[in-house]
């Protein structure tokens, strides 16, 4: 297999026109999938005969716990990656999920803590499912802090990629505590094998809200890459070019 | 909007809570990769004017 096209995109200077092509679709789509999620659950879905208008908060929360899973995945590949060939652009985008992951990890546990108050009576039990998912919180925390802690971002990549790949034991465990122990937090409804288990005209807003969460993130990742790669190719040719072409757009963009 | 709509059947101070927390989280998460890039630009160009 040819591998030329990669290298060349994995070079700092076109993946940062490749991002800057690519994340304003991915921004604007996820922006679209957003409100029709949004709209679709807050007025055209019904209330829940159970949980009557409670269960909308499904509509945030179960987006922000599914990226923050899989953000963490992708984290510790790049960490894989950045130990394995040393990629500088794999190290980028392991710092550059970092932060998005806390903030939607922090957003999963924030709404999952105002569903559980009405829900169960608590805003918090130490149950395996919002245990293990604090612990996700605080390795997220944990390779935004290491990396600032060096001065070396090349060294600082390769620490956070240590603790990326360590932590990412605790992914199993979120994913399936709620059937390994019992949990007061329910099964899944949709990411599971089978039929999932809501109706159609509550299904829809979700599928738009997970898909739209994804590349709203997505669009995230790939503008905080392109801050690592400007920021630790400050010196070279093509940032300087750059600097001047972007620093007059820089109110437009 | 009625006052059905934003009463959420008694449970608003939830559902608005967890709407609005994630408004902030979505938004925030264009918000600041923007002002680091200006903010790593205004240091490139400061940089350069020093040369």
């Amino acid at each position: 297999m040819n591998w030329t096209w990669f290298h060349r995109l994995a070079s700092p200077p076109s993946f940062f026109r490749f991002a800057q092509r690519l994340a304003p679709w991915l921004g604007g789509l996820g922006l679209l999938l957003l409100v029709a999620c949004w709209f679709g659950g807050l007025v055209l879905a019904p209330a829940d005969y159970q949980q009557k208008d409670a269960f909308r908060i499904i509509y945030v929360h179960v987006p922000a716990a599914a990226v923050s899973l899989t953000l963490y995945v992708a984290m510790a590949v790049c960490g894989a990656i950045t130990l394995i060939w040393r990629m500088k652009l794999a190290e980028c985008v392991l710092i550059a999920i970092a932060p998005v992951g806390a903030s939607f990890t922090a957003l999963a546990l924030i709404t999952g803590m105002l569903w559980g108050k009405p829900m169960w009576g608590a805003y918090w039990v130490w149950d395996a499912r919002l245990t293990a998912e604090l612990v996700l919180l605080f390795l997220y925390l944990g390779v935004v802090g290491l990396n600032g802690a060096f001065d070396d971002a090349r060294a600082a990549a390769r620490a956070c990629g240590l603790l990326a790949i360590v932590g990412a034991v605790n992914v199993p465990i979120v994913h399936f505590s709620v059937d390994w122990w019992n949990s007061l937090h329910q099964g899944a409804t949709i990411l599971k094998f089978g039929k999932p288990n809501i109706s159609a005209d509550m299904a829809w807003p979700l599928y738009c809200g997970l898909l739209g969460t994804y590349l709203w993130c997505a669009a995230a990742v790939l503008r905080r890459t392109q801050n690592e790669l400007l920021l630790r190719e400050r010196g070279t040719r093509w940032v300087r070019e750059l600097g001047t072409e972007l620093d007059g757009a820089a109110d437009v963009s | 909007m009625s006052a059905e709509f934003w009463g959420m059947g008694g449970y608003a101070v939830y559902v608005w809570g967890s709407f609005g927390a994630a408004l902030v989280i979505y938004l925030w998460n264009v918000v600041a990769p923007h002002r680091r890039r200006r903010a790593i630009l205004n240091r490139i160009a400061e940089a350069q004017g020093e040369e």
